[in-house]
């Protein structure tokens, strides 16, 4: 197992790498003017002026070579000038100073020319560091809500198929899934805010916590995007969860670990439920990296302004070292949590056997 | 190959169709039995009767509701059959703008809303279930073939990462920029948009079919049955119909409910964004859509193709665990 | 509790200014915090790296020019003392310098003296051929700035400049601190974060904390010039989302006291307004909704020649569109003042004209606010342009009247869309829709097929204005050779492809014309010329539409300048 891992850990750079000129081709590929925004009283060749200060006259295999060395030699040096300058765990060791940052002209051709958002010429990575809280605030809450829901939900669906209790899960959750966020947000908005004042509609990305009130007011900010992303999130891994124990409920060993005289708690919740996670495990596993992706629909309905309210703002102003980041860095993420997947399953089901 | 997996699906939904068929002429007796206890399954029957039904009033009812759901009122009329509400609503609403001519109201631009609904139905269902089916298949193709053949697994899962990556609304971009005008050339500018549309959602959707039919495969395959079938020289391909298949079905028919649900909300993103039909063109996603504005004012421009599409996915839900108990043998004895 | 935290806050804000600055600025700051919503969030506040609306408009709470035009679209002095005219002496009697005199004693937010060396610094970063300036437009013709002393500002341009008011008037032109972008100018503009994210400016307010497409928080400015205001000690500015959740934020909600541009129906303002929490406010600028008649041939099948116009070859002309009897009985068919109770409410009018706006430019020679289809049919009729083979549509020299007619993806265009098709198919028009996203419409990609540019289509439509008050380059916008074309990599701002020659030598006289009676009336032949020859159908002169808290006061709705431009007059209205 643990030279698996070390394989395929070595095997995903080539293919992160392959991924990352792929994405880089499809940017390329796809119609789109980081000046579309631009009002229509600004004129053609100005605006073309303004593509030539954003790089955008150089040939695209200079631009994809850049932004490689951005990331992968600029950012690095940034990210170890900060561990060594301003964190308590590395903050002993002597600052280093590897990242020579611009000042004017003087040193322009020099210096390290981090990766550059078009649309606000900030470090795009300093921008997805400023969004990830939100994301993991609001996103992150409504995986971990809608999982817990969800697992109690399958198992018992399961285990009393076709009860009332079953029943009512099945319409729920598939209601819960037919009905998109861009309407279930808006809903509960109009009910919550609007018509009882509960909650705010808009969330309040300023806001921090630092004692028991200011928690409060960011639980009553976070409970309608939660709401309506764990539905969702439930929705369907609860379904999967049922389906899985479904199987496993009438396999024969479940028999032979009754006739064991094993208590029907031990059975169900010991063996079948070890046999079943392989397929939720793998939905779940798929569903991390998209916490970091962040609700798109539900950020926008909410003006939570995470992630995925950046990587829909970037696509949608052409700024593509922000959307090649962002997808960049997702996928990193399914990579890495698909590879704990395949662990896992070697975990629950140790037959599985990878050389 | 990769049309395997869904031979038995596309069988047993035939012989739910052709219900009368099925009954005067024997079956094969594998199938006749399915067929019974498909029959038992209350959920199945009544998923089956919801879907029938919403299917039928979608394709046929156009054929009775003859209004044009793209009709706007001229002149003086416009102002006074637009906005009008539904029927019910003068229950408990005497003052409602209502007119019996549109039984379900009118839109801010005096469209039929019944006719409207009919016929974005019509889109919704099929975009559906097409798109579903081919994520199914290409999902169940590559879980397969990743899960059974080691030397394939690799590569396929590494595919199946760099899917996962890609941004879906860049590659619709793409997409359209390539292949839009040919397609509108062949198959006119909406057969040209649907079949686009339907490709994207297959091959934008088919990776956690993907990835769930490979674990299960993983575990499947070191189980004793399916050694023994080995040993007994099974080949590979009647392996994997015979003995693997059915055995994963679930996941399968989890996948394809909840598969049918995104994809039309897919396609309502997609036209909300600009690349998906005609403006003018309703779809069920689309009318869900439009009517968030009017939310408070106009519930039931959002509401009833919303309580639509729940149907569709409620019934095709139930009728996914009917056929899953037919076809699993264990339940079938019981 | 909600209004109790909100005295708290607002409480506590007033003591600690009053402590730091003293009794005299005891109203700077006294009421508390004010909350805006722009649905499209600003990502940089140097608004010469972007252009957008929303970067110019936010930062303009921080950064201002010399002059601003009112709400009226008058020139007013904001950092000058007075605006310089022929007559004071101010504009040279050549036209070609103007002397700005700078307010004495003005200061940065920093405590820095505000000079005519920070003015000048401003002309040469826009200017810089490096730094891809968004507003390089406002300094066309701009030959140098001189500095005789600190207040004085003298812009000398390349010949006769009748309006002289572009350079460092409007919220487009404002003026950055020399001292914290001395480093930014040219090839190193994007490499100063700090500074776009905060520059130090003379407005009532000073950022606190910047996040890029999101939000900005900014406090009173303790060094603005007037040491009353302004009323707010915090500011909220919020950006995201959708129209629809702003104007909720503020009109029904009460979240939020002052929402932007909310283009939404008419009804669905009026139902937000039942919340009784907000007010919406409309303002005209010369904004108007269009449809643009392709001049030239969209069909695929003439391959890399579609859409060009003055094809050596021939071919080029639209085989119906340039026929007069089939534009104007397009545009006769249209019921303007449907479209307009539709689509915007008291936020549209109906208009016939290209410049719509100011008044002395609005031509009245043309009447369209009658929908006439039977007109329409008669006029087609007489033109020999009638349906030969009984499909329904009628065709001239054996071509059918099929159009395609696209448009950006936007709720309201989309129903202006249906409503149109409905009438056109009356008169024997058939028409095909297409939606397509804004930031592919609207983006100059030569590689889509989709721009607006390209229009590969027959009619398409958008909405169009011009900054500040003078029309002459957005007339500009008809000449023959400003026409999108292959060699040009499809730039040019001439879309329809409209091209006379008779309109091409009226624009050079109004170039050279002086006087605004003079300039109004050619500009009003210019914009008749263009409407009556095919060139374009305007529909719905389109104004502002905004909506502030009902306890918000000092809101003056100006669309010639930033909307927020007094801002630092914005006060909470007390009710008791």
């Amino acid at each position: 197992m643990l030279t698996y891992t070390i394989r395929r850990l070595v095997l995903s750079v080539p293919t992160l790498l392959f991924i990352a000129l792929v994405i880089f081709m499809l940017l390329e590929l796809a119609p789109g003017d980081p000046m579309a925004q631009v009002p229509l009283t600004v004129p053609s060749d100005v605006k073309e002026q303004m593509r030539i200060a954003l790089g955008l006259d150089k040939p695209s295999y200079v631009r994809f070579w850049k932004w490689l060395l951005q990331i992968f030699w600029i950012e690095p040096k940034v990210f170890i000038d900060y561990l060594t300058s301003s964190t308590t765990l590395f903050g002993w060791l002597p600052d280093t100073a590897l990242y020579e940052r611009c000042v004017g002209l003087s040193n322009l051709d020099t210096c390290d020319y981090r990766a550059l958002s078009w649309q606000t010429r900030s470090p795009v990575v300093d921008l997805v560091l400023q969004r990830l809280p939100q994301t993991l605030w609001v996103v992150g809450t409504a995986y971990v809500v809608g999982i817990l829901i969800a697992l109690p939900i399958g198992i018992y669906s399961a285990y009393r198929q076709y009860s009332w209790f079953d029943q009512a899960g099945t319409f729920v959750s598939m209601i819960g899934f037919s009905v998109p966020p861009f309407f279930s947000g808006v809903l509960v908005i109009v009910i919550f805010s609007v018509q009882l004042g509960w909650f705010p509609s808009i969330y309040d990305t300023t806001h921090t916590v630092n004692d028991w009130d200011s928690f409060v007011v960011q639980l009553k900010q976070m409970i309608l995007p939660v709401m309506v992303l764990a539905l969702q999130i439930t929705a369907q891994i609860s379904r999967f969860m049922r389906a899985s124990m479904l199987d496993n409920l009438n396999q024969d060993y479940v028999r032979t670990a009754r006739a064991k005289g094993l208590g029907e708690t031990t059975v169900v919740m010991v063996h079948v439920l070890r046999n079943s996670m392989i397929p939720v495990v793998t939905v779940i596993a798929l569903g991390v990296p998209l916490i970091f992706g962040g609700a798109i629909i539900t950020e926008q309905v909410f003006k939570v302004n995470g992630i995925g309210q950046m990587l829909i703002g970037a696509i949608q102003a052409n700024d593509l070292p922000t959307v090649q980041t962002l997808t960049f860095v997702f996928a990193f993420l399914i990579v890495m949590f698909n590879l704990i997947a395949d662990v896992l399953y070697g975990v629950l089901d140790p037959r599985i056997r990878y050389e | 190959m990769s049309s395997d997996p869904t031979v038995p699906l596309e069988d047993s939904v035939v012989s739910v169709d052709g219900e009368s068929a099925v009954l005067t002429r024997p079956p094969r007796s594998q199938w006749r039995e399915v067929w019974d206890q498909f029959k038992s399954h209350k959920g199945a029957l009544f998923g089956a009767v919801v879907f029938l039904l919403i299917t039928a009033g979608v394709f046929v009812g156009p054929v009775i509701w003859r209004i044009d759901p793209q009709f706007l009122p001229q002149g003086r009329d416009f102002l006074t059959l637009r906005d009008t509400r539904p029927i019910y609503v003068a229950l408990w609403d005497s003052g409602a703008k209502v007119n019996w001519a549109h039984p379900l109201g009118t839109d801010n631009l005096g469209r039929d809303m019944l006719a409207r609904l009919m016929f974005g139905g019509r889109v919704s269902i099929a975009v559906g279930l097409t798109a579903m089916v081919l994520s199914l298949v290409l999902g169940t193709a590559v879980g397969v073939i990743a899960g059974y053949f080691k030397r394939l697994d690799g590569p396929l899962m590494r595919l199946t990462d760099l899917f996962l990556a890609l941004p879906l609304l860049p590659l619709i971009l793409v997409a359209s920029l390539l292949f839009r005008d040919p397609l509108a050339a062949v198959f006119g500018t909406e057969g040209g948009i649907f079949i686009l549309i339907v490709a994207l959602i297959g091959i934008t959707s088919w990776m956690q079919t993907a990835r769930i039919v490979r674990g299960d495969v993983l575990a499947l395959k070191e189980r004793e049955f399916v050694l023994a079938a080995k040993s007994i020289g099974t080949r590979p391909g009647a392996l994997i119909t015979r003995h693997m298949l059915p055995n994963i079905l679930s996941p399968i028919m989890v996948s394809a409910t909840l598969g049918i649900a995104s994809a039309i909300i897919t396609e309502s993103a997609l036209s909300f964004l600009g690349f998906g039909f005609p403006p003018d063109f309703p779809t069920w996603g689309r009318l869900l859509n439009d009517g968030v504005d009017r939310l408070v004012s106009y519930p039931e421009r959002s509401i009833l193709p919303g309580i639509l599409i729940s149907l569709v996915v409620l019934s095709v839900n139930y009728l996914g665990d009917g056929l899953r108990d037919a076809l699993d043998p264990r339940i079938r004895g019981r | 509790m909600k209004l109790k935290s909100l005295l708290m806050t607002s409480a506590a804000a007033a003591v600690s200014l009053a402590g730091m600055t003293g009794m005299a600025a005891a109203e700077r700051g006294s009421d508390g915090e004010v909350k805006i919503i722009y649905w499209q969030a600003p990502s940089i506040l140097n608004p010469f790296l972007s252009g957008g609306t929303k970067d110019v408009e936010s930062s303009s709470m921080i950064i201002e020019p010399l002059a601003r035009y009112n709400e009226k679209g008058e020139l007013t002095p904001w950092l000058a003392q007075e605006i310089p005219t022929v007559e004071n002496g101010g504009v040279s009697a050549d036209l070609t310098s103007i002397t700005w005199k700078i307010t004495p004693g003005l200061k940065w937010s920093d405590g820095t003296a505000f000079t005519s060396a920070d003015v000048k610094f401003t002309y040469e970063y826009c200017t810089n051929p490096d730094g891809g300036c968004a507003q390089i437009t406002k300094f066309e013709g701009v030959t140098g700035v001189e500095t005789p002393d600190d207040t004085t500002v003298v812009v000398t341009f390349a010949g006769p400049t009748p309006n002289p008011y572009g350079p460092f008037v409007g919220g487009e032109s404002p003026i950055l601190q020399a001292a914290q972008f001395a480093n930014c100018v040219g090839a190193a503009a994007p490499t100063c974060t700090d500074q776009n994210f905060g520059p130090i400016g003379t407005g009532p307010f000073v950022v606190d904390e910047f996040k890029p497409n999101d939000v900005i928080v900014m406090s009173a400015n303790p060094n603005y010039r007037d040491p009353a205001k302004p009323a707010f000690a915090k500011v909220t500015f919020k950006g995201g989302g959708d129209a629809t959740a702003a104007g909720r934020a503020v009109m029904e909600t009460g979240e939020f006291d002052y929402a932007w541009n909310l283009q939404l129906a008419p009804d669905v303002i009026a139902q937000m307004q039942e919340g009784g929490k907000g007010t919406p406010v409309a303002g005209f600028g010369p904004l108007v909704e269009r449809i643009m008649l392709n001049n030239s041939n969209p069909d695929p099948a003439r391959g890399d020649m579609r859409s060009v116009k003055d094809d050596p070859t021939g071919g080029s002309e639209h085989p119906f569109l340039s026929d007069p009897a089939v534009y104007k009985a397009m545009s006769m068919a249209i019921d303007r003042p449907l479209l307009v109770e539709i689509g915007y409410g008291q936020a549209g009018k109906v208009t016939c004209n290209l410049v719509p706006a100011p008044d002395a430019f609005n031509s009245t020679s043309m009447m369209c606010s009658e929908q006439d289809i039977e007109g329409a049919k008669k006029m087609l009729d007489d033109a020999g342009i009638v349906d030969s083979d009984g499909d329904g549509i009628r065709e001239k020299d054996g071509v059918p009247l099929k159009v395609l007619y696209q448009t950006s993806t936007n709720a309201v265009r989309q129903d202006f869309q249906a409503l149109i098709k409905g009438w056109w198919s009356e008169i024997g028009i058939d028409t095909e829709l297409r939606n397509l996203n804004a930031s592919v419409f609207f983006g100059g990609d030569p590689g889509s097929p989709d721009t607006f540019q390209k229009f590969y289509a027959d009619v398409e439509m958008y909405a169009n204005t011009f900054n500040g008050t003078d029309p002459q380059s957005y007339l500009g916008n008809g000449l023959c050779d400003k026409a999108p074309r292959p060699d040009t990599q499809w730039q040019g701002e001439n879309i329809s492809r409209f091209c006379m020659a008779e309109y091409d030598a009226l624009h050079a006289k109004l170039r050279d014309t002086a006087g605004i009676d003079a300039r109004a009336e050619i500009a009003k032949q210019l914009n008749d010329l263009i409407v009556q020859n095919g060139g374009m159908i305007p529909l719905v002169h389109r104004g502002r539409l905004s909506a502030h808290a009902n306890s918000l006061g000092g809101v003056i709705l100006n669309v010639w300048d930033s909307e927020l431009w007094n801002v630092a007059d914005w006060h909470r209205i007390k009710t008791n």
